[in-house]
């Protein structure tokens, strides 16, 4: 009978080490973030570029990040890369298989974006002389990235959720922290509530976040 | 269009005597011929409407000189250069892009959905091309802007993003951005179409106040025919990919020779 109480004595002191796992969670998110936002873009403009080779060879490899288990993707750069003599600690390789992960998702995105810009800007751009760097870096990618905004918005919101599989390569993320307080005094509906509490406060927070760019960006179309 | 045959028939030319010098010119798109073997000539300073019945090509003409479109065949010179060939001393070779690019900074467009760039104010619009394609430092480009916007009458609305102004409004930032560059020849492409009945006045009177006072040449398509009397020098009557009537306003407006001048006329009128 005791197992279905709530212990608030108990709850209350797992915070300071769920506290810790959030912190973690964050940083892979943040870092996370970046890697899959520049990738991502990277993957973008090679693909548009049309380069002999190299892009048919990005589009299998985005096809292939987006056909394949992210857990399948974490176990290989944490188990095999190693016996390449290639390693980083846990949190680096749980940072670089989410920024990975998401590349191939933010790679899509920014594609759409950029396919929604009008012809017309590409043709004023043209008859006014700008050179094609200018006309990707002051026309094209802030007007398709801005436009895309909301939906990176989410993928940033599911690479937050994402970060539990990092449990699994020994990374002591929120997740690995509530299992881990569980496991020391064989109780887990505390900490574990808590942890879906946590995340759930933090991803409805930023879900609110995207929702006001979308309403943003309706009113300006 | 690389290994045009007819290329090689037009090596004479007349630097200077023609501003636009436009050969031969056929374009189709899949089974269409939008332009059959046009040809026609503008001189510097003149003012030419294009009209005709939609579909007829008068669009297409003004997209195939400034080279956002390649003509099947044919040959395109503005200002003494040509935009899809390079002479040589063996006559026309074709060329590409880059050669394309050095041609068409003679030439400025204005278009019927006025294109601007919806991220930028009014002033970086007109700053654009001065900052990035001629290069120029901002204290003059923001000074050469200020001044063109405030010949357009926009001096009020600097500051102030395309989605801000009005559809008159947003036109004439269009223009003050296509003379930034300060072209030989403007082309307008239906600058009043897209925008509501009050607001074509204040965009015409942009139109006519720059035609009276510059030298640049114009190509203006247009649906106001009493605009286009106004204003022009000369009147393209285009039907069909062909232009069918060529003269002074006087003449192909008010007294066409041609039956399909005639009737697209009093169609036009009578709307």
């Amino acid at each position: 009978m005791s197992s279905f109480q709530w212990d608030w004595s108990y709850a209350w002191s797992t915070v300071p080490l769920l506290l810790e796992g959030i912190r973690i969670t964050i940083i892979a998110t943040f870092f996370g973030t970046i890697i899959a936002f520049v990738l991502g873009l990277v993957w973008t403009l090679i693909r548009i570029a049309a380069i002999p080779v190299v892009s048919p060879a990005v589009t299998l490899v985005v096809q292939f990040l987006r056909g394949t288990p992210f857990l399948i993707q974490l176990f290989f750069l944490f188990y095999v890369l190693p016996t390449w003599g290639v390693t980083f600690s846990p949190l680096a390789t749980g940072i670089i298989g989410l920024g990975l992960f998401n590349s191939a998702q933010t790679s899509e995105i920014y594609r759409a974006g950029i396919e929604d810009i009008p012809v017309g800007q590409w043709e004023a751009s043209l008859v006014l002389g700008l050179p094609i760097r200018r006309v990707w870096l002051g026309v094209v990618l802030p007007q398709s990235i801005y436009s895309v905004l909301p939906v990176l918005g989410n993928v940033v919101i599911s690479m937050f959720k994402e970060t539990s599989v990092l449990s699994t390569i020994t990374v002591f993320e929120l997740t690995a922290q509530g299992m881990d307080v569980g496991f020391q005094y064989f109780r887990f509906i505390e900490p574990l509530t808590l942890v879906g509490v946590m995340y759930f406060i933090i991803s409805y927070i930023a879900a609110i976040g995207t929702r006001h760019l979308e309403a943003r960006n309706a009113r300006q179309s | 269009m690389p290994g045009n045959p007819s290329s090689k028939l037009h090596i004479v030319t007349e630097p200077q005597t023609q501003i636009v010098s436009m050969k031969g010119i056929c374009k189709s798109y899949g089974d269409r011929k939008i332009l059959d073997g046009v040809n026609f000539d503008v001189a510097p300073g003149e003012k030419v409407a294009l009209i005709g019945p939609s579909g007829s090509g008068k669009t297409t003409i003004l997209r195939l000189a400034i080279g956002l479109i390649r003509p099947d065949e044919g040959t395109i010179c503005v200002d003494g250069r040509y935009m899809w060939h390079e002479e040589t001393a063996s006559g026309l070779k074709p060329a590409g892009e880059r050669n394309a690019r050095v041609t068409r900074r003679a030439l400025g467009m204005v278009f019927q959905h006025f294109n601007l760039f919806p991220h930028m104010t009014a002033l970086e619009n007109v700053r654009e091309p001065l900052v990035h394609a001629l290069d120029l430092p901002r204290a003059e480009s923001d000074a050469r802007a200020i001044d063109l916007l405030r010949q357009v009458g926009l001096g009020e609305h600097m500051t102030k993003r395309p989605s801000q102004l009005s559809g008159g409004q947003q036109q004439r930032v269009a223009i003050a951005r296509s003379l930034a560059l300060r072209p030989k020849v403007m082309l307008f492409d239906e600058v009043t179409s897209a925008l509501d009945p009050e607001l074509v006045g204040e965009v015409l009177r942009v139109v006519r106040d720059l035609a009276q006072a510059s030298d640049m040449s114009m190509l203006i398509v247009t649906h106001e025919i009493s605009f286009a009397a106004d204003i022009a020098d000369r009147v393209l009557m285009f039907d069909q990919g062909k232009i069918i009537e060529d003269g002074p306003p006087a003449q192909v407006l008010k007294n066409p020779r041609n039956a399909r001048t005639k009737q697209f006329l009093r169609a036009i009128i009578e709307r």
